[in-house]
């Protein structure tokens, strides 16, 4: 297990909870009793912790290493999965994965940020930042889904679009907004879940739908709390002050109705009981896509853009009037 | 020891400190550094007398610029408030009211309809004076507003991007922008209303990433910046120097993502002629 720097006093309890078991399986000493009362310190603990998280805890645990990513609740959700590869104009972006599955029965296409469970894997999908061909696979792939008139699931997992010389000569900014463009009109229901990291423009990429959902410890933003730091604050230090400021957390979102709805993690996280979240993901997906095929595509489509439509945060002042002329005025 | 005591600090300021002589006398150019009068530099349509750079201007010099004579601004009534109470080491607030004062603009956009060689023409200009040309909801919102405007009243739209990216004071809701105005343009594009898009220096961050390449032509300034990631960003992430004209106009002309690039002078009569090809006809 891996404990975050929050978690350490769940550290200590486990360590002691190991002992016990140990000691209970050596000899015939009846250890059933304190077993029970650490269990019970670890729950009070947990409880104590994960109800009060900070928005940079968040920002932790959504990036926890043990974290289910993409790939995890394909395996878990979908009977079948046949991954497609490619943006036929320049290869195949390893950090955005896609393809067609089925769940009880019904097709749908998948697309989602993938990033790496080992050093070497994280290096291959790119630490899941993905290069223009990522978003161009994607459209190709919903542009599939609209032929066949089948449903679209993304899953959202992303420290950003990836910033380098390459993606800039092949066009990030105008992978990224012909997403946006196209997901706006696509025929067919869309359905969006942040599963780890919402940044940028990179989780916007694959983010626009008629449903956008967070599970309950992730994030999403403008910008991630370090770069924010460091361009607003000129350190990198400020990260935690960033993360409050930046109001990123699930519960901030879906308040400022930039969001549809949090579905709830296990206690601890996703990566706790990774089968169990990926169950309530699957319920959750199937209610949805159902609800969304009672709609006609004009009236999704329509929905969409009104809801866009409607987000921002602005005041109106009156026009301000001529200013009177006076002759009462004393400087003149 | 000197002959006289020193009382105020001021008389040590070097020359490159000095303060900058009044507006409207004098234009210094950012690039060679020469100086030249303002008269000629607005002679020469905003653009350095001596070099030919395309100095960064405002909105409303790009109205005087396009339009035949006369604009009407348009959805003047939106401010930007800070109901995030973003701070970091300043206020939003704080900045936002500093921004107005000191640009004597409303926000980072502004938008108005006019003529060009008598045919009906929207114009969205984003001002980099005020922070940073950066998108927050009211830069969305105008834009939406500008939109409807076009719809309503059947006018081409030109949207001239400068802008270092989305506003952070305003997290998620400045991304949603992106999203937002790129909805809008939907509606634009199946009225099959034109939308221009003029990038200019600087165009990055989620501007370039949504309605700023989304035109039906995509046009840029000379030497302009574009690009997704800004160039620091880019250097940081892959610690090398970047090439030689990296994420200019050229660049980008070059890589296949502008239609062309055009130069100021030349910007009235080229959107005309773009207006006339797609058969706008004259009021």
């Amino acid at each position: 297990m891996v404990f975050l720097d929050f978690e350490k006093p769940l550290e200590k309890l486990y360590e002691q909870l190991e002992k016990i078991q140990q000691v209970g399986e050596e000899g015939d000493v009846d250890v059933s009793e304190m077993l029970a009362e650490i269990e019970q310190k670890i729950k009070v603990k947990k409880k104590e912790i994960y109800s009060n998280l900070t928005g940079w805890q968040k920002v932790q645990l959504s990036r926890h290493p043990e974290r289910p990513y993409t790939l995890y609740y394909i395996e878990q959700l979908f009977k079948t999965f046949t991954e497609l590869h490619g943006d036929r104009k320049f290869g195949d972006d390893k950090a955005i994965v896609g393809g067609l599955a089925k769940m009880n029965g019904d097709s749908m296409v998948i697309i989602g940020h993938q990033k790496g469970i080992n050093t070497k894997m994280r290096q291959f999908r790119n630490f899941g930042m993905a290069n223009p061909e990522g978003y161009r696979k994607a459209l190709r792939l919903m542009k599939l889904a609209e032929k066949f008139d089948l449903p679209v699931v993304c899953f959202i997992d992303t420290p950003g679009a990836y910033p380098g010389i390459e993606a800039e000569e092949r066009g990030q900014a105008e992978a990224i907004a012909r997403n946006l463009f196209e997901m706006v009109q696509l025929k067919v229901p869309i359905l969006c879940y942040v599963i780890g990291e919402g940044a940028s423009g990179g989780a916007l990429g694959i983010g626009v739908g008629d449903k956008v959902f967070m599970l309950e410890n992730t994030w999403y933003s403008v910008i991630s709390p370090e770069s924010c730091s460091s361009i607003l604050w000129r350190s990198w230090d400020y990260k935690e002050q960033a993360a409050e400021a930046l109001k990123l957390t699930a519960d901030h979102m879906f308040e400022f109705k930039l969001i549809d709805g949090i579905v709830k993690e296990p206690l601890g996280g996703a990566h706790v009981e990774p089968e169990n979240m990926a169950k309530a993901l699957k319920r959750h997906i199937k209610k949805e896509i159902s609800l969304l095929k009672e709609m006609t595509p004009e009236d999704r489509i329509q929905a969409r853009i009104d809801k866009y439509s409607n987000m921002g945060k602005f005041i109106e002042v009156e026009p301000t009037p001529e200013p009177i002329e006076e002759n009462s005025n004393p400087e003149e | 020891m000197g002959w006289f005591k020193r009382l105020r600090e001021g008389i040590q300021t070097a020359t490159k400190f000095k303060k900058e002589t009044p507006d409207g006398l004098w234009f210094q150019c950012n690039r060679c550094k020469e100086t030249s009068t303002f008269k000629d530099f607005k002679e020469n349509y905003l653009k350095c007398p001596k070099c030919a750079y395309h100095a960064r201007i405002g909105s409303h010099d790009y109205f005087d610029l396009i339009f035949d004579k006369s604009y009407e601004e348009l959805f003047i009534q939106y401010r930007s408030s800070d109901f995030l109470e973003f701070n970091d080491l300043s206020s939003y607030q704080t900045r936002i009211e500093k921004a107005i004062e000191k640009t004597e603009l409303n926000d980072a956009i502004s938008v108005a309809t006019g003529t060009v060689m008598k045919k009906p023409l929207t114009i969205a200009a984003m001002d980099f004076s005020f922070i940073g040309g950066s998108m927050g909801s009211v830069v969305g919102e105008k834009i939406a507003k500008a939109i409807d405007f076009c719809l309503e009243y059947k006018t081409p739209l030109l949207i001239i991007s400068k802008s270092g990216g989305a506003r952070m004071m305003e997290s998620a809701f400045s991304l949603m922008q992106m999203a937002k105005t790129s909805a809008k343009l939907t509606q634009l594009a199946r009225a099959k209303i034109p939308y221009f898009s003029l990038l200019t220096d600087p165009t990055t961050g989620g501007v370039s990433a949504s309605f700023a390449m989304l035109g039906d032509i995509n046009f840029a300034e000379p030497e302009a910046l574009i690009g997704f990631a800004g160039p620091r960003i880019i250097k940081e992430s892959i610690k090398q120097e970047l090439p030689e004209g990296f994420q200019s106009s050229e660049f980008l002309l070059d890589h296949g993502f502008l239609d062309f690039i055009v130069d100021r002078e030349d910007l009235k009569s080229t959107i005309a002629k773009l207006m006339d090809y797609l058969l706008i006809k004259a009021i």
